[in-house]
């Protein structure tokens, strides 16, 4: 139907060039030495001290303690994503079950309640979040780091839509079989939302892995530091330098945006399909 | 059919429901949550759902509502540095942050800032996703391309920004310096922000992408062929037929992109300015936490975040309700 401009091949050139340059970048000058950076600039050629910048990266302990490696931090962010994940999908599912399927009182105020969420991020509320947290004993805690993330109606509306769009024949079908509540959702329910469930894990995991202000704000202990906080602190640690680390940082910057990159472009379609499908 | 595509408001799915189709946005985005019964038969059982919700309820309310309403009652309070109690002193913390010119000065660049990132990013969005649309050869390289960036959190992306507008190695200070102009990103205002737009751009553009593929992909084989007959000029069939289609898309993306400007970009902001926010552009949000956490001024930083608050429900109020009504499909 259209005729094939090289202009827009041209554009699309550009555009690819545009956001993947500053990624090769990184990932190409983290193998050079900090003084080569330094004299040299960024490069697109590969280096030499690949390895021994990411060995120093990983295991060297580091910060005030002389604790925190950055496998620490590796681990940290992990768990931090993979909690999250998990968690939203299980609250989630279980809050949009029984929003569609069940009749009871106060159902509609209770949808009010949980959607309400949907409006107020996690910036605006984030001093009060603090003082409520240190409340409860939970600073420097895996909890306190994942569960106060978890406290908005997106995965909800989520599954809620989803629930919505399948068939009521189903439920009609399982209830003339006898089925009870437990046995629809084991038996019917969570294995039609297997595809729904792997995207929103897909999309939740890299919202959690990119927590930046929160595990900021949450921990002032090394060991629970996440790789965005080792970012932050490699950065303060630079003002005086002489030669800044930059391998390091640059290093440092790989390890935070592989894991998230390769999940989404290796399950794209997955993800995509989740993302407009839910939005927000 | 391109796995972009939609699969249950998919209109090619559904030919003869375009009219009906019209009025729903191609990727459906949000509509407004409404709380009507979804299904004909339900479950009677009188207990068995609060247990199902009660985890996420006790989540919302720990940490939703406790917070918010703290944040509404200590903004009429004067919260003692020294934690010997509070004072009530009504509005003042509203009536001294809007009245303060430095909060008005960080207003003034967070709506700057607010328009520009919005528009490049959206701008950039539509246009790749137009013309990955259109190529055959490639297309899913350049999907892929285009869209792993939203991956990159923020500070991971201000701090590749930072080595980027570096003084010593930065590639952007070396070509401003070759037209005669010395760049010196977070000494001058103007450089960083310019940076820090440019990051902010780079981080969105794909999330952008990602929706307006996937809401014109959503569009019809037989109303672009219609369109095709009509109008002769690419551009010209591209403004008065494919646009007003993608609309919805477009309104959806803009109130997720304001937001994204005021809040998300936070990240990108703190690496930037590297604790010092001295003589750098800063956004309200980034206000907020330094008056609260650097500042422990905790009744103004309140009443900030009421403020930002009152935005974004403002925000989505308009589009829940405003948007869904006024784009019309002529």
């Amino acid at each position: 139907m259209n005729r094939i401009h090289p202009f827009d091949h041209l554009i699309l050139i550009l555009g690819t060039l545009f956001m993947c340059v500053p990624v090769l970048v990184a990932i190409i000058t983290s193998t050079h030495s900090a003084v080569d950076i330094h004299m040299n600039g960024l490069s697109l050629i590969p280096g030499s001290h690949g390895a021994e910048t990411y060995e120093a990266v990983l295991t060297r302990k580091g910060g005030f303690t002389g604790q925190v490696t950055g496998i620490t931090m590796l681990m940290n962010s992990l768990i931090l994503g993979l909690g999250f994940a998990v968690g939203k999908i299980v609250l989630s599912m279980a809050a949009a079950y029984a929003l569609v399927y069940f009749r009871f009182r106060f159902a509609t105020f209770l949808f009010w309640i949980i959607f309400t969420t949907l409006l107020l991020p996690l910036e605006v509320r984030i001093m009060p979040s603090y003082q409520v947290m240190s409340s409860l004993g939970l600073l420097n805690s895996y909890t306190g780091l994942i569960v106060p993330l978890l406290a908005s109606a997106t995965g909800t509306f989520y599954f809620r839509q989803f629930f919505k769009s399948v068939p009521d024949e189903l439920l009609e079908a399982a209830r003339i079989d006898g089925a009870g509540p437990w046995k629809f959702l084991w038996d019917v329910l969570i294995p039609l939302s297997k595809t729904m469930m792997a995207a929103i894990f897909i999309i939740m995991f890299v919202y959690g892995w990119n927590q930046y202000l929160w595990p900021m704000l949450m921990t002032t202990e090394e060991r629970f530091f996440t790789l965005m906080r080792g970012i932050k602190q490699i950065l303060q640690v630079w003002i005086g330098s002489q030669i800044p680390d930059y391998n390091e940082a640059f290093a440092l910057a790989v390890l935070a945006l592989l894991p998230p990159v390769i999940v989404v472009v290796v399950f794209q379609r997955w993800f995509i399909r989740g993302l407009t499908e839910s939005d927000k | 059919m391109s796995d972009l595509t939609h699969p249950v408001t998919s209109p090619a799915a559904r030919p003869g429901r375009i009219r009906r189709w019209f009025t729903r946005p191609a990727t459906a985005p949000s509509p407004a949550p409404s709380p009507a019964p979804a299904k004909r038969v339900q479950f009677d059982a009188p207990l068995l759902p609060w247990i199902f919700l009660a985890p996420q309820l006790v989540v919302i309310f720990v940490f939703f509502y406790w917070p918010s309403v703290q944040a509404v009652t200590s903004s009429f309070y004067i919260e003692d540095p020294f934690g010997f109690g509070a004072t009530f002193v009504g509005i003042d913390n509203y009536r001294d942050a809007l009245g303060s010119r430095e909060y008005q000065r960080i207003a003034g660049f967070t709506a700057l800032f607010t328009v520009l990132v919005t528009a490049f990013s959206l701008g950039l969005g539509l246009l790749f996703a137009v013309k990955a649309d259109k190529v055959i050869r490639g297309r899913s390289a350049y999907r892929t391309a285009l869209i792993a960036v939203y991956a990159i959190a923020p500070p991971v992306a201000g701090l590749m920004g930072m080595m980027l507008f570096d003084q010593h190695i930065g590639p952007f200070v070396t070509l401003a310096g070759w037209f005669g102009y010395e760049m010196k990103v977070g000494i001058n205002y103007w450089d960083t922000a310019s940076a820090m737009i440019l990051i902010s751009v780079w981080k969105q553009v794909p999330y952008n992408f990602i929706f307006f593929l996937s809401g014109l992909q959503g569009i019809p084989a037989s109303v672009r062929e219609a369109a095709v007959i009509d109008c002769r000029g690419g551009f010209t069939r591209f403004r008065t037929a494919i646009l007003p289609l993608l609309a919805p898309t477009a309104f959806f993306l803009l109130i997720i992109n304001i937001t994204y400007a005021l809040f998300d970009t936070f990240a990108v902001i703190d690496v930037m300015v590297k604790d010092k926010p001295a003589n750098n552009p800063l956004t309200l949000v980034y206000k907020v936490y330094n008056d609260g956490f650097r500042g422990n001024d905790i009744g103004g930083s309140a009443a900030q975040s009421v403020i930002l608050m009152v935005i974004v429900l403002v925000l989505t109020l308009i589009q829940f309700r405003w948007l869904e009504r006024r784009v019309h499909y002529g």
